[in-house]
């Protein structure tokens, strides 16, 4: 653990401190640096029977570890250990080591369903980190909603989801769409776009969006071409032969999974190098992880779009970026969402500690307004409707696998996943 | 050696055991999760009876029997999402009252060939009638081309590529990737809660047992007889004068329906349905049940079912990154070792063993239904 992140955490305590009330100014100088378990009864933080003692506390963390979704997750699992680990390292929660118990979803949907059931009811998990596809999400949704279990959801998603049982701490569409929209509108002067993308619910909505705002909110913008391809699909070369003959200023991808590769070689094989700009290549989907498959000389100088970038150089990503390669090797990159998945435990830790419960109900209740000061992507806080409030970056892709980021929006971007004019 | 009874005194214990054990013995051992997985594994078992019809008595291996398990399931689930998409649940949506992911498909009213399934009868009708129609279609295509053996298998597999692919190309109308989800209630009773879940294993179990008479009168009728002649030597009874292509259509449907059911089944117990019960990976894993279990034998094929799954519920639970391994080698073991499965450990092993221990020195026929095809 850095310095850095215990001050943070130090400034974190008093800053609440403060807002308590005037003696808590002076009663946070004495504020012990760990809440001690015993100044907290098990029989009064944890009224319904969660899997709490007097010194432990149990969450579940539900990813993929096998099948085709392994490799996306993995992430996610990794930096969700980190926080435990960090968490643990400082007191835990209440006074209470962190525990978990890991369940694989196995890339299978009604397995998902039936861990999370597990989790819930056999184990009594106070909290849950998992699911990564919004499949995974949708299937957990109900099992969630019924025993009242609450869920940290890393993925950047499509929205139009708001449920009082999942914190969503990936971006939802529209805050990641617009502003790189904007963006590519005011530097580049882009006017015409392509919207291409994978076949299902998140690249479609996706472009929904975009194709509303480009067409409703951008001066004198158009849509040329959208176009959607199967999972896994890798024939790309008609789509791009449409483009060349389109001559739109944008290409916007959506493309997901091992489709990148194929997609990103065959534009340079037909001779659209994204370093050209010509047109930009602007996108959604590829963080650093998709960035090791596709190969950083096949993609160098496209645009990607999204909250977190390994390279970003505030204080809390340098101790963060470095506290990972500590625990998971030299060698690993760390993409948008393992980032969001490492702020669910804090998220959670910060509310448990605000309401002074483990209950979901009252972490539930304490939940909006939560803010992050020690997020790697800066400072977050989560708003009403469970999602986020952050900024939106983008990045170009560059050779060695990271992205130097070019453009931060100026204020948190506020969530918004049910967005009136977009429907 | 062919008992004329529709069920010897050895085959009425097997029910009898198998009956105790769902209905009694797992109900009062297993906590209210468990035996909801439990129910799930059960529908799984409806497909290997089914296989253990087809494959074990008739020769026809069909890679593709998540179709059928996926097109009742589905069925099942239009009528459910329907009943759940009432104009109230879904006011949030741009066209209230049509499921949620046609409005996130921007579809703005019900397509017609979802209008039937508002009626339970007709849905109920269409777990059934839906597979069968299909099986019956890929049936005639092949069966009367005399298509067979691995050209019959691999058929079967694309099929079940091609349903996979068809579903998530046209989200608008099937959920897409995601499935249907978010399944609330039948007839306004809450399919969600815990003793929702422990009355539909029960129905489950009753339909099983409906599903395993059934196949038992099969095989003990002249047709059984027929299907088991015709995987040994199917020329042999094409120059009897039989119409080989007609039975063999036949029990493939039957097959079908069965898997029709249990789609139902796991649909209403798990609460959605989606794509990755259709593919290929699925009805592999299906066919894994029914070898486990013992091709050959259609209780068997039910223990088959629930072993394998629970293996990897249990595998998965304790060893999250190396379960896949485990299970993997234990499917290489009992195809090696036994390649009777579980039910000819039994009658080849076991159950001479136990005769002797009684004392009882009567001579035990070999497997009742002679060596396996191909």
């Amino acid at each position: 653990m850095s310095d850095q992140n215990s001050e943070s955490e130090n400034n974190h305590l008093s800053r609440r401190a403060v807002l308590a009330g005037g003696t808590a100014l002076t009663a946070s100088l004495f504020l012990p640096k760990n809440l001690r378990a015993a100044d907290f009864p098990t029989a009064e933080v944890n009224t319904t029977g969660l899997a709490v003692t007097d010194d432990t506390v149990t969450i579940g963390i539900l990813h993929s570890v096998t099948g085709t979704m392994a490799i996306s997750e993995t992430g996610s699992v990794q930096a969700e250990k980190l926080a435990i680990e960090q968490i643990n390292a400082q007191g835990g929660i209440l006074g209470r080591k962190i525990e978990y118990i890991q369940e694989d979803g196995a890339s299978d949907w009604p397995t998902f369903a039936e861990k999370a059931r597990k989790l819930l009811v056999n184990d009594k998990v106070a909290s849950v980190m998992g699911c990564w596809t919004s499949a995974s999400r949708k299937a957990v949704l109900p099992v969630f909603e019924q025993h009242n279990g609450f869920l940290y959801y890393p993925t950047f998603y499509e929205g139009l989801e708001e449920s009082p049982n999942v914190i969503y701490t990936g971006q939802e569409a529209t805050q990641q769409i617009i502003a790189g929209l904007d963006w590519v509108n005011q530097t580049k002067g882009a006017k015409s776009f392509y919207l291409l993308g994978s076949d299902y619910i998140w690249p479609r909505t996706s472009n929904k969006i975009a194709r509303k705002h480009i067409e409703n909110f951008m001066e004198g913008c158009e849509v040329v071409g959208e176009e959607y391809y199967p999972l896994g699909h890798t024939q790309f070369n008609s789509v791009i032969n449409k483009i060349r003959l389109r001559k739109p200023d944008v290409i916007y991808a959506i493309v997901v999974g091992g489709s990148n590769v194929a997609f990103y070689k065959q534009l340079i094989a037909a001779g659209i190098d994204p370093a050209a700009e010509k047109p930009i290549v602007l996108t959604i989907s590829v963080t650093e992880d998709e960035i090791r498959g596709i190969g950083g000389e096949n993609i160098a100088g496209s645009y990607a779009c999204m909250k977190y970038f390994q390279s970003l150089e505030n204080e809390n990503n340098l101790a963060f970026v470095k506290a990972f390669k500590e625990m998971w090797g030299d060698d690993i990159v760390i993409g948008d969402v393992t980032q969001a998945a490492y702020l669910g435990p804090w998220l959670w830790k910060a509310a448990v500690e605000k309401a002074g419960s483990f209950d979901v109900d009252k972490v539930r209740e304490a939940s909006p307004g939560i803010e992050l000061t020690t997020a790697p992507e800066g400072y977050v806080k989560v708003h009403e409707n469970h999602h986020l409030w952050s900024k939106t970056r983008v990045g170009r892709a560059l050779a060695d696998g990271q992205y130097e980021v070019v453009f931060e929006t100026a204020e948190l971007v506020e969530p918004d996943p049910f967005p009136e004019g977009y429907q | 050696m062919q008992s004329s009874a529709f069920m010897s005194r050895k085959e009425i214990i097997g029910f009898v055991i198998l009956a105790a054990l769902i209905f009694v013995i797992f109900p009062a051992v297993l906590d209210n999760f468990r035996l909801n997985l439990f129910g799930k594994y059960l529908t799984y078992a409806f497909v290997a009876v089914g296989l253990a019809l087809c494959w074990g008595a008739g020769g026809i291996l069909s890679l593709g029997q998540g179709v059928f398990f996926g097109l009742g399931g589905y069925c099942m689930a239009m009528f459910l999402k329907l009943e759940a998409s009432t104009p109230e649940n879904t006011a949030i949506q741009s066209t209230p009252g049509i499921p949620d992911f046609m409005d996130w498909n921007q579809l703005t009213e019900l397509p017609w060939w979802w209008e039937p399934f508002y009626s339970l009868p007709i849905a109920l009708i269409a777990v059934v009638a839906v597979p069968v129609m299909f099986a019956f279609i890929i049936g005639v295509a092949m069966f009367t081309r005399r298509v067979g053996g691995v050209y019959f298998a691999i058929i079967t597999q694309a099929f079940a590529a091609i349903m996979t692919i068809l579903i998530i190309g046209q989200q608008g109308y099937t959920g897409g990737v995601n499935g249907i989800t978010d399944l609330r209630t039948l007839l306004g009773w809450d399919i969600r809660t815990d003793e929702a879940k422990t009355v539909l294993y029960f129905v489950n179990g009753v339909l099983l047992f409906a599903v395993l008479l059934v196949a038992q009168y099969v095989r003990k009728s002249k047709l059984g007889r027929l299907l088991i002649a015709m995987r040994d030597q199917e020329d042999r009874v094409r120059f009897s004068g039989y119409n080989v292509a007609n039975f063999k259509i036949f029990i493939f449907c039957l097959g079908a329906a069965f898997a029709g059911i249990g789609g139902a089944m796991f649909t209403l117990q798990v609460g959605f349905m989606s794509p990755t019960l259709v593919g290929i990976v699925p009805s592999i894993e299906m066919v894994i049940f029914c070898a486990v279990g013992g091709r050959l034998s259609i209780l068997g094929a039910v223990y088959g079912a629930l072993l394998v799954n629970w293996a990897k519920t249990s595998l998965s639970e304790s060893f999250p990154e190396l379960w896949l391994l485990g299970l993997g080698g234990l499917f290489i073991a009992v195809v090696m070792v036994f390649p009777n499965g579980l039910a000819g450990v039994w009658s080849e092993k076991i159950e001479p063993r136990l005769l002797e221990i009684m004392g009882k020195k009567k001579s035990v026929a070999p497997a009742p239904d002679g060596a396996p095809a191909e």
